[in-house]
């Protein structure tokens, strides 16, 4: 596993009183394990874990919360965030986005680079790990752009990115149209052993589309974008992946066509990974009626049968990731014709209880939904975190997966409130997080 | 048409589209569109249904005729009619659509008639405004008043629409009017077939209860109605058709490919038409031709709308 050193700016502060969640469901996604008992905590860091950690053997002056048998498990990790700095804070700000990340249980976020200007140089990178530990809640890792100003035209200064702290390179909502930049692009990111993650639309095929081709689209008189976009340019790049090798991760994968490719890509060994929304995961293009505009997202939402298929996809492992894919917009560019709103769902303060949807309904299991929020990705990125065990980090996250209550977008943390789950019944509010031991959310 | 009509089977507070007509609906505003006929008939045109009443024509897309038809139903009923549309309103100015509508609101119209040239438009308005809303047609969506207009025209020549085979021609993929028209039709019983090249049919067009057709010929056969769309000309060459000659020798309704219609087969088209790229002139003012009578049967819809609408109005 590659190992991330840009890190160290971001990390919040360490709390040195040792602290002890006891009486908690202990749930290790990397290992698929769950065991009842309790963690300790301390320097930031897990120093104990599982039955024999009880309020009574402690040590002295630790802090003791009672978890009352609700769920421990690693905080989690979310690789695509639109986080608004630099050049949208009207949108949101680390500090809201990062307020939503802990009440939402997400503990380290990957910031998409397509900011204004995009993270295309390695001062920008500096500057957002700088307002990540000024501001930031959890812990916020820059991904830096693939190619010079997101043009796709040439290769991005990837070398001098990773040096300054970005963990992988993106063009974030674009798709790199050009097959040679894109090749060139992997094979540069190869020698640095560095991660890409693409945005697979082909740009052509999707163009005038604002929803998912088919009868509904029709229905409402909007033109659609075909599921063959995606899977022409998810198709491409598996083969410059097989020419160069590089390590790959598709940043949204919403159709079978993909989850097919990928499927193949992973049995003929390329390094290859994948993840698709959350929002892809519980909503259908359906869910848009009369012209909703929160829910107008790039990639659209698909047709149910899709989604049921990307629920089976993630459940078997074809889908390695979710993730929050939020994306704020404030209310003047959603308060328009559906064709044109802008595109995105805020994400972070809902991921994990419209995922936990998913496991009441049966159709994913409670470790292969945490892993796919936690351990899978912190694998992808070279992190630490995503697991529970003596000397990992201590981001952690305790919830109930039974307790019921009403999203009310007023209350969300986040600056902008476009979210597709208005007034949603949820289960699995979180109740705590901690970011390297020290506590960043708590319910009362 | 008398002053005082029983009371009209018409529950809907806004007219947004087909969908969610039933049959009882739309025959209601068809009968009711009958009466205007012959009101529109008379020297004197003039009714005081909508008397006291302000109707706004809100178009952010040009429409010489939709908006003078609605323009004329309004003043026939004797409402206080204003025309806005886009090139002299504030919108070019930035303007937001939703800011529009709502000063628009704050004056306290009875009616807005809404076109504009995005889908959902319309129900976007009608979300926010106290009137009552009318869609004169929005993006590629639903223009449900040019399907009553060409109901009441099939049905006032053909005597009924259930059982009858209508054939629309042409660029379905664009149109409002299309969808429009196959939801009424099929609603009513009509066998409804759509008949274009594959690049200018929308996706999925067989689920919405129709039959599909790419060739012409064949799909004319036996049709008692040929309904021809307006092709627009910057969708004439390369993208979505070679060139307006080829589509015109495909797909053109001339006298050759009219005969394969029943003997008695009728010609509409909702106007403007591109002569010699969709239809023949020869067509659109031969004997088979019903076109210039969709024209007239768009007022009393019209009239017959407001007029069924005018009863949910507050205070009435």
């Amino acid at each position: 596993m590659p190992t991330n050193h840009g890190t160290s700016i971001s990390s919040p502060s360490i709390a040195h009183q040792p602290l002890a969640l006891v009486n908690a469901r202990l749930i290790d996604p990397e290992r698929a394990t769950e065991v009842r008992g309790g963690i300790l905590v301390a320097d930031g860091f897990i120093r104990d874990l599982g039955l024999s950690i009880t309020a009574d053997n402690l040590p002295p002056h630790a802090h003791i919360i009672d978890c009352g048998g609700d769920i421990v498990a690693p905080g989690l990790i979310d690789m695509r965030a639109f986080l608004g700095e630099p050049g949208a804070e009207h949108r949101e700000t680390i500090a809201s986005a990062t307020a939503a990340a802990a009440a939402g249980g997400i503990t380290t976020i990957l910031m998409r680079p397509d900011t204004t200007p995009p993270v295309d140089e390695a001062a920008v990178v500096d500057f957002l790990l700088r307002r990540a530990r000024d501001t930031g809640r959890v812990r916020v890792l820059p991904a830096a752009a693939l190619t010079k100003g997101l043009q796709g035209l040439e290769i991005a200064e990837i070398g001098l990115l990773r040096q300054a702290g970005a963990i992988a390179f993106s063009d974030g909502a674009r798709s790199v149209r050009n097959a040679q930049v894109m090749r060139r692009a992997l094979s540069y990111a190869s020698d640095f052993d560095a991660l890409i993650i693409h945005f697979a639309e082909d740009p052509d095929l999707a163009a005038g589309g604002v929803m998912n081709e088919g009868e509904f689209a029709s229905r409402l008189g909007l033109m659609g974008i075909p599921r063959e976009a995606e899977a022409i340019m998810l198709d491409r790049d598996m083969r410059l992946v097989n020419l160069t090798r590089a390590r790959y991760h598709a940043a949204l994968v919403t159709t079978t066509l993909s989850v097919d490719i990928i499927k193949k890509a992973k049995a003929a060994g390329l390094p290859v990974t994948c993840a698709t929304s959350i929002n892809h995961l519980t909503l259908n293009e359906n869910d848009i009626g009369d012209y909703r505009t929160f829910l107008k997202l790039a990639p659209p939402l698909r047709h149910e049968d899709e989604r049921r298929a990307l629920v089976e996809a993630l459940a078997e492992g074809t889908i390695d990731i979710v993730v929050s894919d939020h994306n704020p917009q404030d209310v003047e560019t959603k308060r328009l014709p559906f064709a044109e709103a802008e595109d995105g769902a805020i994400g972070l303060e809902t991921m994990l209880s419209a995922g936990l949807r998913l496991v009441s309904s049966g159709e994913v299991s409670l470790l292969r939904l945490l892993n796919a929020m936690s351990t899978k990705p912190a694998d992808v990125l070279g992190l630490p975190q995503g697991r529970l065990a003596k000397g990992a980090p201590a981001d952690l996250i305790r919830f109930d997966p039974a307790e019921p209550y009403v999203v009310d977008r007023t209350k969300l943390h986040s600056h902008s409130k476009n979210t597709p789950f208005d007034d949603a019944r949820m289960e699995g509010r979180v109740k705590l997080t901690l970011v390297g031991g020290k506590i960043v959310h708590e319910t009362i | 048409m008398s002053e005082l009509p029983q009371k009209i089977r018409f529950s809907h507070r806004h007219l947004l589209g087909i969908e969610g007509l039933s049959p009882l609906d739309i025959n209601a505003l068809l009968d009711l569109a009958e009466g205007a006929v012959e009101v529109s008939r008379q020297v004197e045109k003039r009714r005081t249904t909508l008397r006291g009443r302000t109707l706004i024509n809100l178009f952010f897309e040009a429409s010489t005729r939709t908006q003078s038809s609605f323009e004329l139903a309004g003043k026939r009923l004797g409402a206080d009619v204003m025309n806005m549309s886009v090139a002299t309103s504030s919108v070019k100015k930035g303007e937001t659509l939703i800011d529009t509508a709502m000063t628009l609101n704050a004056m306290r119209p009875d009616i807005i008639v809404v076109r504009h040239a995005q889908a959902g438009a319309v129900h976007l308005l009608a979300n926010m405004l106290d009137c009552a809303v009318v869609n004169a047609g929005d993006g590629a969506h639903e223009h449900p008043t040019q399907a009553l207009l060409d109901a009441l025209t099939i049905r006032r020549n053909k005597g009924t629409i259930s059982g009858l085979t209508v054939a629309i021609c042409g660029d379905i993929l664009h149109s409002r009017v299309a969808r429009s028209n196959i939801l009424l039709l099929a609603c009513l019983g009509a066998r409804v077939r759509v008949i274009g090249p594959s690049t200018l049919l929308p996706p999925g067009i067989e689920r919405m209860g129709v039959e599909v057709f790419r060739d012409m010929r064949t799909g004319l056969k036996g049709a008692d109605i040929v309904m021809m769309l307006r092709l627009q000309r910057e969708r004439m060459s390369g993208g979505f058709v070679p060139s307006s000659k080829e589509y015109f020798r495909f797909f053109g309704l001339d006298q050759e490919k009219l005969a394969l219609a029943k003997p008695d087969a009728l010609v509409m088209h909702p106007g403007p038409m591109n002569r010699g790229v969709e239809i023949d002139s020869a067509v659109a003012d031969g004997a088979q031709s019903l076109i210039r009578e969709q024209v007239e049967m768009g007022v009393a819809v019209r009239m017959a709308v407001l007029e069924a609408l005018a009863q949910h109005l507050p205070n009435s």
